[in-house]
């Protein structure tokens, strides 16, 4: 690893085998790996390391066939995942997810991650969509800090890995049609870097944050799969985005993450009442076998179920549901909950004597990066992982399964990548990081838009127009609005101040979110059918003629350019 | 509602100067959902760290609120006067970003 000077006049440029751009749970674990296979790491994200992305905001499941709780087997948990992904998921990523999650779970267990235990063994929720108890968690709602803390603890130990924050990728370089670095803003001095790698890992996690109301970091605006566009890689079924059906809605609550109420109904049995204080979900029930009338609407058929009901004119005063744990008694809810209870109630919240408010939320995104068996994009050199790959979940993520994703895909991702940067040398020229280089110090300030509001904007138009329910007409105003407001960014960053520009961030984002939100509308449209996630107003019901995936690249002249696959199958090799 | 953030901004060698801004709330929002909607309404400039908005996970937007430090994503938002400042023994960076990365973690040390 090498590094030059900061003041002269080419930028600083690092060198290194592996560069994994993202540092949540499936950078993290790839540096690791990669690391373990012999490969010099740099780890970089562009928020603090750690901190950012999804997975420290978990609060929920991890779900492998650990057999602690109840006899399983990888291949029941495949099945539950492949029928929860309604026919669109790529077999060979599902299995890779079910297969190998137990081993990242032990391995987990012995970095000492604590999974809640009882009776010596460790504890397994039964979530929705699964056959059985399978979920393992962290009391109390503490899965994801802990699950992060643990691989940060292994980073610090490992060797061979400079973790870098506060570093934001630009764009990935490509020498020949192979990834061979990227070009990245140092936030706090707003210097351009260059780096050059063997092979660069993209674990930058979903799209969510391009949506209103969401569940994620401030970094989630989908940038990894901009990055990949740029960089000549494919993405697959970018049109389905999970929404959270029962993110809180009011009061409001600060301090805690707005999924946090999914594990509360596994402990508690939870209530959802409309308006007319009248359990609902059975309504939606019976629409899906696997769905027997208990606790078990899968999140689309929940969805679906909430804003049913809002539309119907039977939502709650903030438009959403009532969640009710009002015939739990208050010892219980204390003994299940602890410390929590006391957060709830600095928030003006008291579960035994009023129900919440909860609605809908963009969660994750099911479609990503499109990646072989190996976690190989269409590009040499670069790899996806964790909720930035597409394909595992289909057209509806099973509940635990994100986070057994990040662990799994993260672990092989950065072996593979650590593999190839052991037979690859560096394929590093000046000219790779030319255009990126040009965009960065073309920024200059200007009576620009407001770059912070048209992020709120286009934000908005996705919730209304790109949300869980879709028609043609809205989808097309959306894809119209896309375009205005990529005019209006115009094709030089606005910029504020050198150091911490978050105007210039503001920029490059959009820059990324408009080709990213681009990514799912057109693919949306073209769906005239409604599976899982995607639901069309104007396209009820599932089509089995759309049995296929939709995988989106980037054509010359920058036009999206949109085709379609039969889902993989067929199992992949260790 | 409607509260004044009294914001102190500025970069590394100039004198800190206090920038007031008001903005409007609802009951229960927070500082961060303030500076926030300022970022949209009134400067784009401001800069101030977060990550993970609202879930207190991230611990990223840690700043001296009424002369105490703590975390802007928990304090609500109130009516009347609210001082936001840098946090005092950190190096600042601009505005309310100041250098919290820990050295090994940083691009390179800074003075």
């Amino acid at each position: 690893m090498t590094m030059q000077g900061k003041n002269s006049a080419a930028p600083a440029h690092i060198e290194t085998d592996v560069l994994v751009i993202g540092a949540g749970g499936a950078g993290m674990y790839a540096a690791l790996e990669a690391a373990r296979a012999g490969a010099a790491v740099v780890l970089a994200d562009r928020s603090l390391i750690g901190r950012g992305g999804a997975t420290v905001m978990a609060q929920m499941t991890v779900a492998a066939a650990l057999s602690e709780e109840t006899p399983d087997h990888w291949e029941h948990h495949l099945a539950d995942t492949l029928a929860s992904g309604r026919g669109l998921c790529d077999e060979r990523l599902a299995a890779l997810l079910c297969e190998d999650g137990p081993h990242r779970l032990r391995e987990m267990e012995g970095w000492k991650v604590g999974w809640a235990r009882e009776d010596g063994h460790i504890k397994q929720a039964q979530a929705p969509g699964h056959d059985r108890p399978r979920c393992a968690y962290i009391d109390f709602l503490s899965t994801g800090p802990a699950v992060s803390r643990t691989l940060r603890a292994q980073l610090i130990n490992a060797s061979g890995i400079r973790r870098i924050g506060e570093l934001m990728i630009v764009d990935i370089a490509v020498r020949d049609g192979e990834a061979c670095g990227a070009t990245a803003l140092h936030l706090p001095t707003g210097e351009a870097i260059t780096l050059a790698a063997k092979a660069v890992v993209i674990a930058t996690g979903g799209l969510t944050g391009l949506y209103r109301r969401n569940s994620a970091s401030a970094n989630m605006g989908g940038d990894g799969y901009a990055l990949a566009l740029r960089a000549g890689a494919e993405l697959i079924d970018m049109e389905l985005v999970q929404f959270f059906p029962i993110g809180h809605l009011a009061p409001r609550l600060v301090g805690m993450d707005p999924i946090m109420w999914d594990p509360f109904r596994y402990k508690l049995g939870g209530k959802l009442l409309n308006a007319e204080m009248r359990e609902f979900e059975q309504d939606y029930a019976t629409q899906d076998t696997r769905s027997d009338g208990r606790y078990v609407l899968t999140r689309d058929l929940a969805t679906y179920a909430i804003t049913r009901e809002v539309e119907a004119g039977r939502g709650s005063p903030a438009g959403g549901a009532y969640l009710s744990f009002q015939h739990v008694p208050e010892a219980e809810i204390r003994n299940a909950f602890g410390p929590v209870v006391d957060r709830l109630a600095a928030n003006g919240i008291d579960l035994s004597k009023r129900p919440v408010e909860v609605a809908p939320i963009a969660h994750y995104h099911m479609g990503g990066v499109r990646v072989d068996e190996t976690l190989r994009t269409a590009v040499p050199g670069l790899y996806a992982c964790g909720e930035a790959v597409g394909g595992a979940g289909g057209a509806n993520r099973l509940s635990g399964n994100a986070i057994t994703e990040a662990l799994v895909f993260g672990a092989r991702a950065g072996r593979n990548a650590a593999r190839h940067a052991l037979q690859n040398s560096l394929l590093w020229s000046a000219p790779a990081a030319h255009s990126a280089l040009d965009l960065l110090r073309g920024a200059r300030r200007r009576d620009a838009p407001n770059p912070a509001a048209m992020v709120r904007d286009l934000k908005a138009l996705m919730a209304d127009d790109v949300g869980p329910f879709r028609n043609e007409q809205r989808l097309q105003s959306a894809l119209r609005a896309i375009a205005r407001l990529k005019t209006e960014i115009g094709e030089v960053p606005s910029s504020s101040a050198t150091a911490f520009d978050p105007a210039l961030v503001d920029w490059l984002d959009l820059r990324n979110m408009l080709l990213v939100a681009q990514s799912v509308a057109v693919p949306a449209l073209a769906r005239t059918e409604s599976r899982g996630a995607h639901q069309r107003e104007d396209h009820p019901g599932l089509d089995e003629a759309w049995r296929v995936n939709q995988i989106v690249a980037l054509a010359r002249g920058n036009e999206l350019k949109l085709s379609r696959a039969v889902p993989s199958s067929g199992r992949a090799a260790a | 509602m409607k509260a004044m953030l009294a914001i102190q901004r500025g970069v590394p060698g100039e004198p800190p100067r206090t920038e007031s801004f008001e903005v409007t709330f609802e009951t229960g929002q927070s500082v961060l959902d303030g500076l926030r909607a300022l970022r949209c309404e009134a400067d784009p400039s401001l800069a101030f760290r977060f990550s993970c908005i609202n879930a207190n996970a991230c611990k990223e937007c840690m700043m001296l609120i009424d002369g105490k430090v703590d975390y802007a994503c928990t304090v609500r938002l109130k009516e009347g006067v609210m001082a936001l400042a840098p946090l005092p023994k950190k190096g600042l960076i601009r505005d309310l970003v100041t250098e919290i990365a820990p050295p090994d973690e940083r691009l390179w040390p800074r003075p």
